[in-house]
């Protein structure tokens, strides 16, 4: 008995001192930055290599022309790029909504902080989608009440700003009142409820374009806007947009 | 009864002279270093920025991130290697392979461990879920209640390894998705409230698994100055107890060193987070001993 006391004790003690070490006493932290003094690993460059050869060949062939180049600043309340871009919308998103919907969209609304990048004159690629569309934002179909029309109206007079427009023309006096306005080149019927394609940033309260927020409801069309610039490219030879008379302001 | 005690006591005792007989070395050895190397918001950046780029010219890029982490594992094989999310979107990397690659380099890195981000909902929770099997890592996250989605057990609240000898506790926590990620893309995916989870979490790791060191690993953003009741990392780390690290996401913050803060009992606590775009990488050593090491203001922090 005496002799197994003394195993234990014997034991106890050895435990203690064996006691795994488990007490931080140091901590040292840096952030370290990777840059170009730092040798590639030869086996990651390999594997990536074809996911990237075959990127840039479908981002870089040639799907058609852009006769100049075009930035959304050329042009106080509509440019160019911001026309062809809303027409494409329309043009694209519309025949998806007919056959979902069974009606046509009345006219597009986009919002000019929404074009990233210019076209540049010459060859148009999928790539220039991804410039001018590097989000995911998708094509949303709002049913807006004739008095967030109005209200929709009463927005772009007072931003003053070339937000892209489609099937809707509007005319300010040179105090910036709304003077002329017209959906589809009819007058606009306030007492009627409209289609308006525009995209998940702004319906979700993007821009401050909270007259979204009288929709009687929301369609989503699960189509990106960037793959409606690639589908138009696609199947266009020559891109050659202008300014035009959609969105004025009387001088003088 | 006190006597079958103490047989089982004493046999248990003869064990442990047995070993240390054998392993008398390895008591007496130098102090254990577990590295813990994490990034954060890489959004698909596989390819370094090219020299024309404004703002991070010929940084980053996978393949040389692979080289670093390397030469640190070579020089320390203890290391963790982690990610606080938001691995996806951000080059076309993304937009034609959903993911898939981004997950097979970090199988490739050796990663151990990652949380979800916002953005790798973007394809939706079907997105996520169809690109797991190319990631041979675990995904934490303890405030993301996936039960009613098709991500359900696919993500663990916490995941526990053990680094030459060294109990190390990870868990995950998620950033709020509502008004943040389309409801079509994160579903019947719950957000539980992250303070609370964190306590839970701190607790569970800390007392019942009786983990050396816990990490939590986050996506809920380093610190938001106007806005104090959102949940970050620096507001969460001076609110709770047992946590040794934050490794953070979200905000895309480039902190030049890990920060520094005091724990609802006046512990230091470190929170980092290294940036976005793989431009960088967190790497924080935490040295073991018994306590007598300790300097009398406790543990050194070198930073």
């Amino acid at each position: 008995m005496k002799f197994r006391n003394l195993f234990f004790v014997l034991g106890l003690l050895l435990s203690f001192s064996c006691k795994t070490p488990t007490d931080v006493y140091k901590i040292e932290g840096r952030n370290v930055n990777i840059t170009d003094s730092l040798q590639a690993d030869a086996a990651i460059e390999r594997f990536v290599k074809p996911y990237r050869e075959r990127i840039n060949k479908d981002l870089d062939s040639v799907l058609g022309y852009a006769v100049d180049t075009y930035s959304k600043s050329d042009g106080h309340l509509n440019t160019a790029i911001g026309n062809l871009m809303a027409d494409i919308v329309y043009e694209e998103s519309d025949p998806v909504f007919f056959k979902r919907i069974g009606e046509h969209i009345d006219f597009v609304l986009l919002n000019h902080g929404g074009i990233r990048s210019i076209i540049s004159k010459g060859p148009i690629s999928k790539r220039t989608a991804y410039e001018i569309m590097p989000f995911e934002n998708s094509i949303v179909v709002a049913k807006l009440p004739g008095a967030q029309v109005q209200e929709l109206l009463e927005y772009l007079s007072r931003a003053k700003r070339a937000h892209p427009i489609s099937k809707l023309k509007i005319l300010l006096d040179k105090d910036g009142k709304v003077i002329e306005s017209a959906i589809n080149d009819q007058p606009i019927d306030f007492t009627k409820t409209y289609n308006i394609a525009t995209n998940d940033y702004l319906i979700n309260g993007g821009d401050g374009m909270d007259f979204f927020k009288g929709s009687e409801a929301v369609i989503i069309l699960d189509y990106k806007i960037r793959n409606a610039l690639t589908d138009y490219f696609m199947k266009t030879d020559t891109i050659n947009p202008v300014a035009d008379d959609r969105f004025l302001q009387l001088q003088d | 009864m006190k006597r079958r005690e103490f047989i089982q006591q004493t046999t248990a005792a003869s064990a442990v002279i047995g070993l240390g007989g054998l392993g008398l070395q390895s008591f007496s050895s130098a102090p254990k270093k577990i590295t813990i190397l994490h990034t954060n918001d890489v959004h698909s950046h596989i390819d370094a920025f090219g020299p024309e780029n404004g703002r991070n010219p010929n940084q980053g890029g996978v393949a040389r991130r692979a080289t670093l982490i390397e030469s640190i594992r070579a020089e320390n094989p203890h290391t963790l290697l982690l990610d606080a999310g938001d691995i996806f979107q951000g080059t076309p990397y993304f937009n034609y392979y959903g993911g898939e690659l981004e997950f097979k380099l970090m199988s490739m890195l050796k990663y151990d461990a990652a949380t979800i981000g916002n953005h790798d909902f973007d394809n939706g929770l079907e997105g996520l879920y169809a690109q797991l099997p190319h990631a041979k890592f675990d995904f934490v996250s303890a405030n993301y209640d996936f039960s009613n989605t098709i991500m359900d057990t696919h993500a663990k609240p916490y995941k526990i390894f053990v680094k030459n000898g060294i109990k190390i506790g990870v868990f995950g926590l998620g950033i709020e998705l509502a008004g943040l990620v389309d409801k079509q893309m994160y579903k019947e995916t719950v957000y539980l409230d992250p303070v609370e989870i964190a306590q839970d979490m701190a607790r569970t790791l800390k007392e019942n698994e009786k983990c050396d060191l816990v990490i939590c690993l986050s996506h809920l953003g380093y610190n938001y100055k106007n806005n104090d009741q959102k949940p970050s990392d620096l507001s969460l780390a001076k609110r709770t107890k047992d946590i040794d690290l934050f490794v953070g996401g979200h905000t895309h913050t480039f902190l030049p060193k890990p920060t520094i803060v005091k724990n609802s009992v006046d512990k230091n606590v470190l929170v980092n987070q290294v940036g976005c775009f793989g431009i960088n990488l967190g790497k924080i050593d935490f040295y073991f001993d018994d306590a007598k090491n300790k300097s009398a203001e406790g543990v050194s922090i070198l930073v």
